[in-house]
């Protein structure tokens, strides 16, 4: 590991201006410690935020808040969070181990980096690590990557489970830096690679992540994750879905789907939805709605099986989500 | 060598009738010897590595299985690092150093976590549990019992962790059947595959909680 500074902040105004100076912020650091000791990250000034008060989880009429330095396993076992937003929890429990989740933050989560082997791995061609130097990736053992908003650049996948919840349930996101607060939806932190990998989410220099409002909903109590993997927990998705339906009358009246594993940033799924909405909750509208999700997919040499994978994984979970028999 | 001073008792384990050692003494005499004798052939001045920063320690007050601690640390120290090679707390097993394989589980605040993937400079103030600390005096820990009577181990290597994880999976109420038992101890692997017996002492010590 390189050696850094290291500070506490007390007050999130030090905070804030010790990140704009170019301090990096390290709350859970379940990520960011492992690839320090990798070398692929290099700090040199830490910033610990654990002591701000950020972390408190509550109900806003039907919106669930959350802090942003909740740890992933204190979210999930909130009764707010079962109560309102069964979805969050569930892609939580679904995400890392018992261990990482109760020192993992919520904004870590959304922060943290991909797990491309070649990202890690000093010696392999990555633009994400040295920008310009292609990708390995590509020409590589690329079986859990991307067929989604890929590069010639850059194929890795976004690994968090949560966000691929927050997507599709047009969650917000509040953050604070040296020009003030504002407020957008989770799915504009991410940045897709294009010939700018290293750029990875829409954050200003020294913006801190302080909650996200997870808007509730009809849908939100008919929603459900479905994650497939090489093993039955504790691993990152080959193709995951989340879906969130609103049935009335025997007609879908709304719907929300995304999805992890396929995309370079967790991946709405609009036209999927659109073709669900007003139809019967049937097996085979699910499934017709479900195939579009793969149009304009680009498969590499390891992971066409995604093509599949992707339609039927959501075809599923819109079953579950709808309890159809 | 300053470490020795701050063994704990509890650490020591076992100890050679003969000459006193602990297999831990033994390893650090050895690699003592080894470093002498590399530096006496010369080669320690030509291979000095450039200069970095200088790394300024940072006091850090911990409570390890019961007893204050103040220490200086190496804001690079892992509290896995810290607590093996500085406290000679060596029952926490390193064994990925990367999260993956929980040998390295500790009890945090109450809490189960990997001590390899956070930095001790980051917990001043708290109080940490080790398999060295989970005995009551010669009572052992009902699931340790638990783990000897059920044979939840082989070679051993993960079994502090995965004791120390099975204490928080039933204080957190997810030790209610053999499926949530899994799904829940997922965290920690065992090479071995002793997870029958490892799953048959977590659900016997839960039955009895």
């Amino acid at each position: 590991m390189v050696p850094f500074s290291f500070e506490t902040a007390r007050r999130e105004q030090d905070a804030i201006r010790a990140g704009a100076a170019g301090g990096r912020y390290i709350a859970g650091g379940t990520t960011l410690i492992d690839l320090m000791r990798e070398e692929v990250e290099r700090p040199e000034h830490l910033v610990d935020i654990n002591a701000l008060p950020l972390a408190g989880i509550r109900a806003d009429g039907a919106d669930l808040v959350i802090g942003a330095l909740a740890r992933m396993s204190e979210v999930a076992a909130h009764p707010d969070t079962q109560r309102l937003q069964p979805l969050i929890a569930e892609t939580l429990i679904e995400g890392a181990s018992p261990q990482l989740r109760n020192v993992a933050s919520i904004g870590g989560n959304l922060m943290q980096r991909v797990r491309c082997p070649y990202f890690r791995m000093l010696d392999a061609a990555c633009g994400k690590r040295d920008p310009g130097r292609g990708c390995a990736a590509i020409g590589g053992i690329n079986g859990n990557h991307a067929i989604l908003g890929t590069s010639d650049s850059c194929v890795a996948t976004h690994p968090s489970d949560l966000a691929v919840a927050l997507v599709a349930l047009d969650a917000t996101m509040r953050v604070r830096g040296p020009q003030g607060e504002r407020t957008f939806p989770v799915e504009e932190l991410y940045r897709l690679p294009g010939d700018t990998p290293h750029l990875e989410h829409t954050l200003l220099p020294g913006e801190l992540i302080v909650d996200l409002r997870v808007p509730g909903g009809p849908y939100a109590r008919r929603a459900r994750y479905l994650k497939v993997r090489d093993r039955a927990s504790y691993e990152f998705a080959l193709v995951s879905t989340a879906a969130a339906l609103d049935i009335d009358g025997g007609v879908i009246r709304d719907v929300r789907l995304a999805a992890g594993g396929v995309g370079t940033r967790p991946w709405r799924m609009r036209a999927s939805e659109q073709a669900l909405k007003g139809q019967a909750p049937t097996r085979e509208n699910f499934a017709a709605a479900a195939q579009l999700s793969v149009d304009g997919a680009k498969p590499l040499s390891g992971n066409g099986y995604k093509l599949d994978l992707l339609p039927r994984t959501m075809a599923r979970v819109l079953a579950m989500a709808g309890e159809v028999a | 060598m300053s470490s020795h001073s701050q063994t704990d008792q509890a650490s020591r384990g076992e100890t050679d009738a003969a000459t006193g050692l602990s297999r831990r003494d033994v390893l650090h005499i050895a690699g003592g010897a080894a470093s002498l004798a590399a530096l006496s052939g010369g080669v320690a001045d030509a291979a000095a590595p450039p200069a970095h920063a200088a790394i300024t320690t940072m006091p850090v007050r911990l409570t390890i299985n019961g007893k204050e601690r103040h220490l200086d640390v190496d804001p690079r120290q892992s509290l896995l690092d810290l607590l093996r090679e500085k406290l000679d707390l060596t029952g926490t097993k390193k064994g990925c150093n990367q999260g993956a394989c929980g040998a390295c589980t500790i009890l945090l605040d109450g809490k189960r976590v990997n001590s390899c993937l956070t930095l001790a400079v980051m917990h001043d103030g708290a109080s940490i549990t080790t398999i060295e600390g989970l005995a009551g005096g010669r009572d052992l820990h009902p699931l340790q019992a638990a783990f000897i009577e059920h044979d939840g181990f082989q070679c051993g290597y993960c079994t502090s962790g995965q004791i120390l994880s099975g204490v928080g999976c039933i204080r957190e109420g997810h030790a209610g059947s053999a499926e949530e038992i899994k799904f829940w101890m997922s965290g920690n692997i065992c090479r071995c595959g002793a997870y029958p017996g490892i799953v048959a002492a977590i659900a016997d010590a839960a039955s009895r909680s």
